[in-house]
């Protein structure tokens, strides 16, 4: 399940913990993604249907694998790469607000186009960091929580999903369906809509990611995302924050992601993030990605 | 200079697609009971799940679903970059990732539905790879 592994195992805590099988879950993440201590050989195996028709054609991880739908979205809504730049730009602006973040200097749409052709249409700013880093989180039932120092959060809705394993075979590259059921599922869990949330944590492995991720959500409408973040909705001072840690994009990203996620939506729920602070935020939503577009997993949690 | 890129390995499922292509007329497994096409190569149809299934030549046909130019090349595709690496969609239905080839590598001059043709590239004595040319 990659980077979405994370909010998964919160899901499966969950209904282990309200099935009497677990009293307390301890969920952790730690990755050498820079420094490479302890990483083992990458590279699928040639027998594989990854090794057997993917591998021969030179593709050498995810910038060359995540970004394979991109063309097709841009053609059929007509998006330009000013447009895809604008999501790094606008996550940038919360990178700005957190001293922790790898990537402080505000960018602009031509500075993203300007940095160097990783695998078109990613210039290197449209890709997330490469880091070292970890998180950890613990979860209980409502009753033991209620004596806890600290002020809880409550999971309302969880939702996970798997497509296909490699991207060559995923249906439609305009949109992703495991995203999109995997949302389906935690609102319907929640019992919320859409216009419930105060806060939205997206996976941004790279910056076309959170955008199918609005689109699958129904937060924005299919074609739409990418306007969504050049409105300023989703920056800061907008209707709409969304990864205002700085994403994967600006503020860490170790191979997979998902835990730095969940703690920034914890510590935007608790009202500890500072400078960057969303005010009044009493829901949060998080969304990953597994692999490449291989999966979706969808929390949905609240401090009330 | 031998040829030293990543290779695929058949299995015994896979095999006759790979001896299709080294006879330069590719073939893919077809379900007898609803006919549709389909890839990768497995014993049954994903579509309806019958075991009536059979290799089929197809045409070589195909239209560009959506690719992207790596400039940043995988280890021992150094010289190739930048590359096209792209998921065509045959006539026949099924999909595929593939290279383009004889393509200049523009975004500009490669419009998605771009009509393609199969090129067979016997890249080893044992090995061809199925690329794509505009038709
Ligand atoms: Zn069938």
């Amino acid at each position: 399940m990659g980077g979405c592994s994370f909010l998964i195992h919160v899901r499966h805590a969950t209904a282990a913990i309200a099935a009497g099988m677990a009293d307390v879950v301890l969920i952790t993440h730690g990755e050498s993604g820079r420094s490479r201590i302890g990483v083992g050989g990458q590279g699928a195996a040639p027998a594989q249907p990854a090794g057997q028709f993917q591998a021969p054609y030179g593709v050498g991880g995810p910038p060359t694998m995540f970004s394979i739908p991109v063309a097709r979205y841009m053609q059929r809504f007509g998006v330009t790469e000013e447009q895809l730049a604008s999501v790094a730009v606008s996550t940038r602006k919360w990178a700005t607000l957190n001293p922790r973040a790898a990537m402080r200097d505000p960018i602009t749409v031509e500075d993203v186009l300007a940095s160097r052709l990783i695998c078109w249409p990613l210039h290197l700013l449209n890709c997330c960091l490469v880091t070292d880093g970890g998180g950890a989180l613990v979860l209980v039932s409502e009753e033991r929580a209620r004596d806890f120092p600290k002020k809880p959060v409550y999971v309302l809705g969880a939702g996970e999903s798997v497509e296909h394993v490699n991207v060559s075979m995923m249906r439609d590259f305009h949109e992703s369906k495991a995203y999109r059921v995997a949302g389906e599922n935690a609102f319907r869990m929640a019992g919320l809509g859409t216009d419930a949330i105060d806060h939205t944590m997206l996976y941004d492995a790279f910056t076309h990611t959170p955008v199918y991720m609005l689109e699958a959500l129904g937060i924005a409408q299919p074609g739409e995302g990418t306007s969504f973040f050049e409105s300023g909705r989703a920056a800061p001072g907008g209707d709409f924050p969304i990864n205002t840690n700085g994403g994967g994009l600006s503020y860490t990203h170790t191979g997979m992601y998902g835990m730095f996620a969940m703690t920034e939506s914890i510590t935007q729920l608790r009202g500890e993030a500072g400078e960057r602070q969303v005010p009044g935020v009493e829901v949060g939503l998080v969304h990953g990605a597994g692999g490449m577009f291989s999966a979706g997993a969808t929390l949905i949690w609240t401090n009330q | 200079m031998p040829y030293n890129k990543p290779l695929p390995q058949a299995t015994p499922e896979t095999q006759p697609f790979w001896d299709s292509l080294k006879r330069h007329q590719m073939q893919l497994q077809r379900c007898q009971d609803c006919r549709e096409f389909y890839f990768y190569p497995r014993p049954f149809c994903p579509r309806c799940y019958s075991a009536n299934v059979a290799w089929e030549d197809v045409s070589g046909r195909a239209t560009l679903e959506t690719y992207v130019i790596n400039h940043r090349a995988a280890p021992r595709f150094e010289e190739d970059a930048p590359y096209v690496i792209a998921v065509v969609t045959l006539a026949e239905g099924p999909r595929m990732m593939t290279n383009l080839v004889g393509v200049d590598p523009d975004p500009g001059k490669l419009p998605p539905d771009l009509a393609l043709e199969v090129v067979y590239d016997d890249v080893t004595d044992e090995v061809t790879l199925p690329k794509f040319r505009p038709a």
